[in-house]
Parts: C-alpha cells; sequence; structure tokens
C-alpha cells in the first residue's frame, strides 16, 4: 500500500491518500499535503506540537485536520513532516505533530497550498483498505 | 471526481452550449458554456460542466449558471464560472463561488518606455524586480503595518495604500470599486486570519500569480488604445495576485460554517464545497462582511506592489514615475461575489453574483466606470500564460444583457501541475523563453514548469470566443518580455 499518490487535476492539484486504519488515512494525507508544499527528503525534525480539531463528521474532519496543520505552517513557520495521531473519533481528533523550522530550510518550499477543499471528498474502505481524494487549493 | 463529460452538451450558437434542466435532478436554471467548436473540446475533456451542473442547484439561482470560455475543473464553482442568485428569493452566496483567493485580479500599468529601450536595461530591470518584490511561498513584505493598520487596510483598501504613500490618488479612480467594497467588518475576520495575514501586504505569492513586464504587439480598436494612451510598442506591467493567505483563511472559516447552514436552513447540494447561506442570513451577512475585508486586502496588496514596481523603474531607468508614464489603466477583480442590479423577467432585480475565475465587464454608459472610459465600457484585463499574450477588451451592454456583465479571466488551464511538469523541466523552458525574448526569474522549484505555457489553453481563442460572441470587445494585445513567479 502505498500511503500517498499525487492524482492529477486541471487546476489545482489533488493527491489520494490510503491507510489501514483511518488514523493512518488521516496521517497519510497529511504527509501527501506537506510533500506538496516541501520537499521533504531528508528533513529532521526539531520542533513538535500538540493539536486538537473537532468537526461535523469524519470528511469535515480531514479537511479541518489538514487546514489545521496549514495554518500553523504559515503562522508558526514550521515544515512538518511527522504526524502521530494520537487519538481518533467521528468527530474529533488530537495528534503529536512534529517538523522543522522554514528558517533555512526555505530552499525546501515548493507549492503555496491555500486549503484543503470539500470537493468530491468521500472517505471509502476498499479491500480492508481506507481511502480518500482530496483536491487542494494552489 | 474528474473524468471526461459524457452528459449532453446542446449547441445554441456558433459560441454557447447548454446542459439542459434535465440533465440533473436538483438544477433550477440551465447551464450554459461559452466556447468554440476547438475549445469545447477541451472543455468536454475535463468534468468541468459537472460543476456547472452543480452549481445550477443552488437556492435562488436565476437565468444560467454560466461557464466562460477559460473554464476548468476547480472546486465548488468552475473556475470561470458565473452565478447569480436573487437575494429576495432566498438566494444564496457560497464561499465555493468565489474561491479562497478572495479578489484575486490582476492591475495593468502603462508606460512612455519603448520595447528597445526597456529591453537596453531587460537584465537590470527584472533582477531588481525580482529581488524587491517578495515572492513565493508565505513570503513576507518589508512593509510594517500596525493591528490598526491592518483593520483600516480592510475597511478602506487601496485607499490605504495611497494614504501612506504607496501610490496617488487617481490610482483609485482606475480601479473597480475605487478599490474599496462598503460594508467590510472586520469584526467578522478571525484571529487565524489576522494572524495569517501579517506582512502579506505588498507581497505577490506563488503558483500563477506574476509580474510581467508587457510590450503591446497587436491593436484592434485605435481610438479605445488612444484612450489608454497606448500605441504598437509601448511597454506596459502587469500584476496578478490576490489577497493572500488572509484571504485564503477567510474562506476557510466561513467555508467551514457554511456546511453547518446545510441542515440550518434545509438546503441540499451536490457538493460540499458548495455550502452556503441565504445571503439575508446572518451566516449569510457575515461571510460577505468577512469577504470584503478581503477584497480590500486584495486591492491594497496590488497597489503596495505597483508603488514597488513604479520605485524599481525610478532607479533602473533614472527617471521619476510621472516622466516615465506610469499610470494605472484598470484593475479588476475576477474571484469576487458582487451585487448589482438586472432585469429578470422585466423586473429589476438585486443579485448576488459569484465570479469565480470572471471579470465584470460592464457596457458603455455604465454608471460604475470612471468618466474618461465612460462611452467605451469598463477596460477588461486578461492575463496569459508567462509565452503568450495578455489582453486589454472593454465590457459591452451585450454583457450586461447576456452574462450578468460577466467575461473570461484568463487562458485557463488545460493541463494538470504534473502533466506540465513531466513535459520539460525549468531550465528547458527557460531556455526556450529565453529564446523567444522572455526573461524569467521564479522563485520555487517546480512553479515554472507547473506554469508552462503548454499548461494553458490558448488565450487568444479564449479571447476570441469573447469577442466574438459579443461579451467583451478586444482593445489590444500584449506579449511579455519579462515575468517575475512566485
Amino acid at each position: 500500500m502505498k500511503p500517498f499518490e499525487i492524482v492529477d487535476h486541471t487546476a489545482d492539484i489533488s493527491i489520494k491518500a490510503y491507510g489501514k486504519s483511518e488514523k493512518e488515512l488521516f496521517e497519510n494525507a497529511a504527509r501527501g499535503m506537506f510533500n506538496i508544499a516541501a520537499d521533504l527528503e531528508g528533513i529532521t525534525t526539531s520542533t513538535e506540537l500538540n493539536v486538537k480539531v473537532s468537526a461535523l463528521d469524519k470528511e469535515e474532519l480531514l479537511v479541518e485536520w489538514l487546514d489545521e496543520l496549514l495554518y500553523n505552517f504559515y503562522t508558526k513557520h514550521i515544515i512538518f513532516c511527522e504526524f502521530n495521531i494520537v487519538e481518533l473519533t467521528d468527530k474529533s481528533l488530537s495528534a503529536k505533530i512534529k517538523g522543522r523550522f522554514i528558517g533555512e530550510n526555505k530552499n525546501r518550499l515548493k507549492s503555496e497550498i491555500k486549503a484543503a477543499t470539500r470537493h468530491g471528498l468521500n472517505i471509502v474502505k476498499k479491500d480492508g483498505i481506507y481511502e480518500v481524494q482530496i483536491v487542494f487549493d494552489v | 471526481m474528474g473524468g471526461a463529460w459524457q452528459g449532453p452538451l446542446e449547441r445554441i450558437d456558433d459560441y454557447r452550449w447548454m446542459i439542459p434542466k434535465s440533465f440533473m435532478n436538483g438544477m433550477n436554471v440551465p447551464g450554459i458554456i461559452y466556447a468554440d467548436d476547438i475549445l469545447i473540446k477541451s472543455i468536454k475533456n475535463d468534468n468541468a460542466p459537472q460543476q456547472v451542473a452543480n452549481a445550477a442547484c443552488l437556492p435562488g439561482v436565476v437565468k444560467n449558471s454560466l461557464a466562460m470560455p477559460d473554464i476548468h475543473w476547480g472546486y465548488g464553482l468552475p473556475i470561470g464560472g458565473v452565478i447569480a442568485t436573487d437575494i429576495e428569493e432566498n438566494g444564496v452566496i457560497t464561499p465555493g463561488g468565489v474561491g479562497y483567493d478572495i479578489n484575486c485580479g490582476v492591475r495593468l500599468i502603462r508606460s512612455n518606455l519603448t520595447e528597445k529601450e526597456v529591453r537596453a536595461k531587460l537584465d537590470v530591470l527584472v533582477t531588481t524586480l525580482f529581488h524587491t518584490i517578495p515572492a513565493g511561498v508565505g513570503s513576507k513584505s518589508d512593509i510594517k503595518v500596525s493591528d490598526r493598520d491592518e483593520r483600516r487596510i480592510m475597511t478602506t483598501g487601496a485607499s490605504w495604500g495611497v494614504e501612506n504613500g504607496f501610490g496617488v490618488k487617481e490610482d483609485l479612480d482606475h480601479t473597480e470599486e475605487n478599490g474599496c467594497m462598503d460594508g467590510a467588518d472586520p469584526d467578522k475576520v478571525s484571529e487565524r486570519a489576522y494572524e495569517r495575514g501579517v506582512r502579506q501586504s505588498g507581497t505577490l505569492g506563488s503558483g500563477n500569480h506574476f509580474l510581467e513586464i508587457q510590450v503591446v504587439d497587436e491593436i484592434y480598436d485605435e481610438p479605445a488604445a488612444n484612450l489608454f494612451d497606448l500605441s504598437l510598442g509601448s511597454v506596459t506591467v502587469m500584476i496578478h495576485t490576490g489577497s493572500r493567505g488572509f484571504g485564503h483563511q477567510i474562506c476557510d472559516d466561513y467555508s467551514k460554517g457554511m456546511v453547518r447552514c446545510l441542515s440550518k436552513y434545509n438546503i441540499s447540494v451536490p457538493d460540499r464545497q458548495l455550502a452556503c447561506a441565504p445571503v439575508k442570513s446572518p451566516e449569510g451577512r457575515d461571510y460577505i462582511a468577512a469577504m470584503k475585508c478581503a477584497a480590500n486586502y486584495a486591492w491594497n496588496n496590488r497597489q503596495c506592489l505597483m508603488h514597488m514596481v513604479r520605485t524599481v523603474f525610478e532607479k533602473v531607468f533614472g527617471s521619476s514615475q510621472k516622466n516615465l508614464g506610469l499610470t494605472l489603466i484598470w484593475d479588476v477583480a475576477h474571484n469576487i461575489a458582487k451585487f448589482e442590479r438586472y432585469k429578470i423577467d422585466e423586473k429589476d432585480k438585486m443579485l448576488c453574483i459569484h465570479r469565480k475565475g470572471a471579470t465584470r465587464a460592464f457596457g458603455p454608459g455604465n454608471p460604475a466606470i470612471p468618466h474618461e472610459y465612460r462611452e467605451y465600457g469598463q477596460p477588461v484585463i486578461i492575463p496569459g500564460d508567462m509565452g503568450r499574450n495578455s489582453y486589454i477588451l472593454l465590457g459591452t451592454k451585450k454583457a450586461e444583457e447576456e452574462t450578468f456583465a460577466s467575461t473570461c479571466h484568463g487562458a485557463g488551464r488545460c493541463l494538470s501541475r504534473k502533466e506540465a511538469m513531466r513535459r520539460h523541466d525549468r531550465n528547458t523552458l527557460l531556455k526556450e523563453l529565453g529564446a523567444k525574448g522572455i526573461k524569467v526569474m521564479a522563485v520555487g522549484k517546480e512553479t515554472l514548469a507547473e506554469e508552462a505555457p503548454y499548461a494553458y489553453k490558448n488565450v487568444n481563442e479564449v479571447v476570441n470566443v469573447v469577442d466574438k460572441a459579443g461579451i467583451s470587445k478586444k482593445v489590444c494585445r500584449m506579449k511579455p518580455i519579462g515575468v517575475i513567479k512566485g
């Protein structure tokens, strides 16, 4: 199972994320998103953060989770690369995320993601694997 | 998601295609796409017509769900989509019909310089602009703005820039809405949006945003070109950017809130990205007040960027901006919702017009156009890709009758970023553009290949459709000679 893959989308960027569990699906979606935002090859972590998110349902929760990460990326200037979902329910999650300050890693930055969108968002389970396609506005 | 369009597209005339209301349950009006026989093929390859049909399901929508010839697949509304809702008939407003980059737009500056004069200093000019204009992911500006001033920017827009030395008051006369929408309320903006907007006034950003030095290479309407003081070989500067992280966060905040409104107002939409609320509901009103803050922020952003451009030109050419004739021709918003009056079934109605990747195109005589341009129509600025052309057009009466005074906004993508990057690498592309006499500098590692000319439809074809369909009229065409990308 691939953690995620980039999918063609005319205007924006889209990924398909996979996971053996919903927790893993959420973690891999975050990995996919930061792979679009920055070159994560060989990056090591130097800072960590705990985040909590709540939403109406699981799809909303996924968008909220990704947008929470983007907000922290842009305002705390941290490239996140490790995601550990500690607790996940249908309407809330808590996670520990690790990354590195942009500072001297500025040359790692790739695309400016404005947001994760809700377009066509649908978490499905196929052959025991959870998957979801997410469109990002870039 | 995606895939080719399998649904019906009935030809209305040479430049219009209809998706009948019967195509899908829930459509309140038909969909109409502006395209010729060539463009419709690429439109069919992409699933954007489905998004035109989805938008036709919004409550209160009137006449048609429209798409301009630069339509491509987006989220919520397609890029190039125009939707009008009747605010007296429970018409809704949807953040997905405006987009994350609220008041993304374009401004065009003229100059007295000729191509020859600029080519002689092109390297130093492009390099100085590149080092002066903050661009790229999360770029920050040197313009220091206090908390009080951030609120002033939200309520006064480009006037803030002019009052603080970033331009002259004549600039405001040549900006859509004079660079400020009334009714912006900073209290409707989240703390997070403030945080994301800090030190981004006067930044270009990344993706398809750019700054271009251009040369007029075709004139179609001599009197109108004279009006803008342009002739063959005139040098212009185009700035394409929006409300940066500030607007992105506002769209994000309100999209989330509007998902909750769906059950509250018993609204059903085929795509959650079209989550909406009645214009007259508290949620609708709050979004509008916040959206206007972002729109004003964007106008000030382009105002500050233009000031930096003028300063660089003064330095490089050793002359004042007055002598260089660096006046603003026009500034358009192409991701925005506006309140405008139109006749629907012989009744005068106040409509909420969503233009997502579409440009307002008021015809001659419209009182919103400044008096010096009024008898000609509103200027429409259309950016193309970095290897082809950009255009100035004029709005028409026909646009006011047919498209809620809307026209296209650019070339429109036809290839995904991934596919564009597969075709060519950055260096090959730089060489190709260099051979065409275009000097390009970009901050991002991948931006250049993603934004390659072949990733876009041919802007000349797109503009020909809106011209021949009569929803705007060509004035002149520009070609790029210097490009700065984020």
